[in-house]
């Protein structure tokens, strides 16, 4: 269990370094917002998830996408914008998709793949399947009505849904506090008789524990649940770069999440020598699906009209 | 005989029939299983198929857009019904953002075959926030359907059309078509998308009709066939797409287009319809065009200016008529009682 998590981390710290070490030379063609120092929630989470749960997510889910299996050389194509991309290079970094392994959408809008999540759990649930939605979505996205429309509606009708919240603390540059009048989400949320809890320490097996523990609440019919995950974003809002320097937060306000990294400390629990094997498989892993992007083609002129409907009627 | 049915009525049998056909297809929004049960059109629906199938939604119109999209991504048919166009823009987020958007960004690997009804226009005093029709917001975005049926059959058909397509729909039902009848086969049929329909046959000018407006352009043939002239009316039914080619091929015979639409004219329907004439014709034959829609100004509920706001059958005649004679002084036609409940009843 710990190798599996210890790589499932390192794997997207190390992708989305790459990523930003890639980036100047202009080859990734779409913004990208780094998860690095959040990917603890997305594996704690998607280790607790079943095969046929879903996630739907943001536009910062390079870690979700991994986390929940989506193949890596398609991630990387869709980034350069190949069409061996996830979507074809129709998507890019913002819309990362992958349906045949529950990764149902990400999406630049601030919390619209909320209601999705809880379209998908209705259907579930009219269907009697056992399955779970889960709604990956950052604590700017509870300023959003429909995130307060969703719940109400979840709550009401006691959807298969788990609510997980990423609390990184800013919504671009703009500080929690000078958002929202309390920081008491989970209070909040509990006003609509949905359990809620936060994990404060972005701990991978507290997370899992805690995901593990909702997920077997909502199997059990009892609706949904709600989980404020506190995080921390290391780079800036979006591109590869630090941005301490800029003034709106302190390299001091990021070094206890720093110190308490979830990548470094799962590997100190593991043998030396088994963390460099694995280390080792993850960094050919890598190499090659930069590799696959950069030797992928570009699509097709016609492809610029394809997709836009599906042809075939029922 | 054929059998006559209300425009309410077709789209409750065409909900009823596409239901009764595939477990995959529920119905949403607020007031769909109340006695009123959205002016008719959804009677009965709710005691047949359940509360599950059939369910009154809390307002939330962005989330619950979203909802049906969710479900319709886990392969449910959900048709979304708004009581009024009016509370879409709560929702217009969710549909371009991402209804229109999905199958696209998604590289094809997701779609969504969602239905979106919303009521729209004219009745007496609705006023400005309950008289709008946005069509050509919808019809200016790639990737949702947009369809506008003025006929009981042609709601039948395109509604069953619009639950079949995989994409989402945005289906126009305007508030003076519920009551008006006509002929609509007791079997399920499609009026597929792209179709549309020349309702009279006329050699001296075009009029294009959308949605309600197709009655009050085929009241003014009536009007128009008193003074000489020879209209042709032509209902585009589907707005996107949209059947250019039997405006084109009408306007290259009358040399004349008048587009008739129930909304504003800047940057609307008419004006869409014209440019895409004018770009076809264009060095090929001289044409007159005229618009005619809701005047530049919010809808007011106070009769004698309610009635300026809209065109109908006897501004309409007036306008085509100048259009035919060249004349600025065409008198509006006197009021014939009689034509104010005619309508199209087929060959369909």
């Amino acid at each position: 269990m710990i190798e599996r998590t210890f790589k499932s981390l390192y794997r997207i710290r190390r992708v989305e370094e790459e990523i930003a070490r890639v980036y100047p030379s202009d080859k990734i063609k779409s913004p990208v917002h780094l998860s690095i120092g959040q990917e603890a929630v997305s594996v704690g989470v998607c280790e607790a998830l079943q095969p046929e749960d879903v996630v739907f997510g943001t536009y910062r889910s390079h870690a979700l996408y991994l986390a929940r299996g989506g193949d890596l050389n398609a991630m990387i194509a869709e980034l350069y914008g190949k069409q061996t991309g996830c979507n074809k290079g129709k998507g890019g970094s913002m819309h990362l998709c992958y349906p045949s392994k529950g990764i149902m959408g990400t999406s630049a809008v601030v919390g619209t793949t909320i209601p999705h999540a809880a379209g998908y759990a209705y259907a579930l649930k009219l269907k009697g399947s056992g399955a779970v939605a889960v709604s990956f979505f950052g604590e700017g996205a509870t300023e959003e009505g429909v995130f307060w429309e969703t719940v109400n509606f979840a709550a009401l009708k006691r959807l298969p849904l788990l609510f997980l919240c990423e609390n990184n603390g800013y919504a671009i540059h703009s500080a929690f506090h000078t958002r929202q009048p309390a920081d008491n989400l989970v209070e909040r949320v509990r006003g609509f008789k949905i359990p809620a809890e936060r994990i404060a320490d972005c701990d991978v097996n507290a997370i899992r524990q805690a995901a593990s523990n909702a997920l077997k609440s909502i199997r059990g019919g009892t609706g949904p649940v709600f989980l404020e995950c506190m995080t921390y974003r290391w780079r800036e809002h979006v591109g590869p770069n630090d941005d301490f320097q800029m003034g709106y937060r302190s390299r001091a306000e990021a070094e206890p999440w720093m110190e308490n990294d979830a990548v470094r400390r799962v590997g100190e629990k593991l043998d030396p020598e088994r963390r460099l094997g694995i280390q080792a498989e993850v960094e050919n892993e890598i190499k090659a699906a930069f590799d696959f992007a950069e030797a992928s083609p570009w699509p097709e002129s016609s492809e610029l009209y394809t997709c836009l409907f599906k042809e075939e009627l029922a | 005989m054929e059998r006559v049915l209300s425009y309410a009525k077709a789209i409750c049998e065409g909900t009823d029939q596409a239901m009764a056909q595939d477990s995959s297809v529920v119905l949403l929004g607020l007031g769909v299983d109340d006695h009123k049960a959205i002016l008719g059109t959804t009677s009965g629906l709710a005691e047949k198929y359940g509360g599950a199938r059939v369910f009154d939604t809390p307002l939330s119109e962005d989330a619950m857009t979203g909802l049906a999209i969710g479900m319709a991504r886990a392969g449910l048919r959900p048709i979304h019904v708004h009581i009024r166009m009016d509370f879409l823009l709560l929702a217009m987020n969710q549909l371009i953002n991402m209804a229109a958007k999905t199958h696209y960004m998604y590289g094809g690997h997701e779609h969504v075959p969602l239905v979106v009804r919303a009521s729209i226009g004219k009745s007496w005093g609705q006023g400005a926030q309950h008289s709008q029709a946005f069509h050509s917001f919808f019809m200016h975005t790639p990737g949702i359907k947009v369809v506008a049926p003025a006929t009981p059959y042609d709601a039948k058909g395109a509604l069953t059309a619009a639950i079949r397509d995989p994409n989402p729909v945005l289906f126009v039902e305007h508030r003076l078509l519920y009551s008006t009848t006509g002929p609509v086969p007791e079997e399920s049929y499609v009026v597929a998308p792209g179709m549309s329909r020349r309702v009279t046959i006329g050699d001296d000018v075009t009029l294009v009709g959308i949605s309600y407006m197709q009655l009050e352009c085929y009241r003014a043939h009536v009007y128009l066939k008193e003074m000489g002239i020879g209209a042709e009316v032509i209902d585009p039914i589907w707005l996107s797409p949209i059947d250019m080619d039997t405006i084109i091929e009408s306007v290259n015979k009358t040399g004349r287009l008048c587009v008739v639409d129930t909304g504003w004219l800047n940057c609307g329907a008419s004006a869409e319809i014209v440019a895409r004439t004018c770009e076809a014709l264009q060095g090929k034959r001289q044409f007159q065009v005229q618009r005619m829609g809701f005047a530049p100004v919010s809808c007011p509920p106070t009769p004698p200016l309610e009635d300026l706001f809209y065109p109908n059958a006897r501004t309409i005649a007036q306008t085509a008529a100048a259009m035919v004679t060249g004349s600025h002084s065409v008198k509006l036609p006197e009021e014939r009682p009689e034509l104010k409940t005619i309508g199209f009843k087929g060959p369909f």
